[in-house]
């Protein structure tokens, strides 16, 4: 770096010591720190990786003995991953047996503001439960209620295994859906705080539904 | 007129306070540093409010990348003297009848990253010392079902950890059907949980949304 030296003018002929403090000359110290620095904030990962657990159902050995949960109609909610990031879902359920008049899909998104976003359904229809939940993590936030993080998790998971009536979600991929949507929508329901969901493989006749939404509108959206 | 005296003082600029709070950056820097390990695939995880960090031991990671190959990692265990990595590289060798010796244990143990090298392929892979060389070994595992190869690395690794949990790296743009066919390994030798490695997001929840 450059330097700019002036020079003293002595005054007289008398020859003084000099009284110069001790200059260091921190520059080249300076400079390599810079670099570490650099060095160091470039290769630190700051943020550690989260992870969201996930628990799928045991794997049934013999499909034939399985005997189909019973779950009502009215609670059920299926949503469907599409393929290009398209996002599904209907009401109920289909019977098989229905294959030749099949409900249309209803098309939905993962964008957080618009009208027909998947997170405004799933809180309309998980109203009761979601607004409980608000409260006790606002009355924590607020400081009214003291608890660990441990056991308002608890209480949280309390307050979804007492509800009944929240929708009952269940999950399916169509083959061309991508693994960042199913992150999405696994996500989607922690935010949501969806008591009951359920990841399924998908059944035939919901893939011929998928193709024929996808027949019907094709991609407008590139969301 | 008065001439206006300029300081003849040279002007040097104190850098000791500047020095000081460097130090003081550096140091931090240093102490809280995780090194970022060079992976063999570039994964974009997508994001999720999941606030859990992830684990640091007892872990084997599945990195699926963009183009759906499969990569594994395992870690070493909580005490350097377990030495998971050489034990699970060990008893692969068992089943596929090859016999490693100890360099090529001491290298894998080193290993710091994933891998997808098919196990034939091992000895080979690991006896290369630039990551330049390693690179073209990198195809993946195999795991269709005739040379499910992941299956075993589940299943060795379960043998010498008993503790290990599952992680799950995938890039958002991975296909589904990669993801459901290591699912479906992993839930064959029954582990059903799961962690899915997500960076954080910050997502606000409209309360007024709710209330209404």
């Amino acid at each position: 770096m450059a330097e700019i030296i002036v020079e003293e003018k002595g005054k007289g002929g008398k020859k003084k010591a000099k009284k110069h403090a001790p200059h260091i000359d921190m520059t080249p110290m300076v400079d390599l720190m810079c670099l570490l620095i650099t060095f160091f904030m470039l290769t630190t990962a700051f943020a550690k990786a989260k992870v969201m657990d996930i628990i799928l159902p045991e794997k049934v050995k013999d499909p034939t003995k399985q005997e189909a949960p019973r779950i009502s109609a009215s609670r059920t909610l299926n949503i469907v991953l599409g393929p290009n990031n398209r996002l599904f879902w209907y009401p109920g359920n289909v019977k098989p047996e229905e294959f030749n008049n099949l409900p249309p899909l209803f098309e939905t998104n993962f964008s957080q503001d618009s009208v027909n976003s998947i997170r405004k359904l799933l809180l309309e229809r998980n109203a009761t439960l979601a607004k409980s939940i608000a409260a006790k993590n606002d009355l924590v936030t607020r400081g009214e209620l003291v608890v660990s993080q441990d056991s308002l998790h608890n209480i949280i998971s309390k307050i979804k295994s007492d509800d009944a009536t929240g929708p009952i979600v269940l999950i399916k991929a169509y083959k061309k859906a991508n693994y960042g949507n199913f992150v999405d929508i696994l996500d989607e329901m922690n935010i949501c705080g969806i008591a009951i969901y359920m990841f399924v493989d998908i059944a035939w006749y919901e893939e011929k539904m998928v193709e024929t939404a996808i027949a019907s509108a094709p991609a407008t959206s590139t969301n | 007129m008065p001439k206006i005296k300029l300081p003849t003082k040279s002007p040097r600029i104190d850098m000791t306070p500047m020095v000081d709070t460097f130090c003081v950056i550096l140091t931090f820097l240093m102490l809280t540093t995780t090194m970022r390990q060079p992976e063999p695939a570039i994964v974009d995880t997508p994001f999720s409010i999941s606030e859990k960090p992830t684990p640091d031991f007892n872990t084997m990671t599945f990195l699926l990348s963009e183009d759906d190959k499969v990569f594994i990692n395992f870690d070493n265990g909580p005490d350097t003297l377990l030495k998971y990595r050489p034990k699970i590289l060990d008893e692969m060798g068992k089943r596929y009848s090859i016999e490693f010796t100890d360099v090529e244990r001491r290298e894998f143990e080193k290993y710091p990253s994933s891998f997808g090298v098919p196990v034939m392929k091992i000895k080979e892979f690991l006896s290369k010392k630039t990551s330049k060389e390693r690179d073209p070994y990198q195809v993946g595992i195999p795991l269709d079902s005739t040379d499910n190869q992941l299956a075993m690395w589940v299943l060795c690794a379960r043998q010498v950890n008993p503790n290990i949990q599952a992680c799950i790296k995938g890039d958002s743009k991975t296909s589904f059907p990669t993801v459901k066919k290591v699912l479906d390994i992993l839930q064959d030798k029954n582990v059903n949980r799961f962690a899915l490695i997500t960076s954080l997001e910050a997502t606000k929840i409209n309360v007024e949304e709710i209330q209404k």
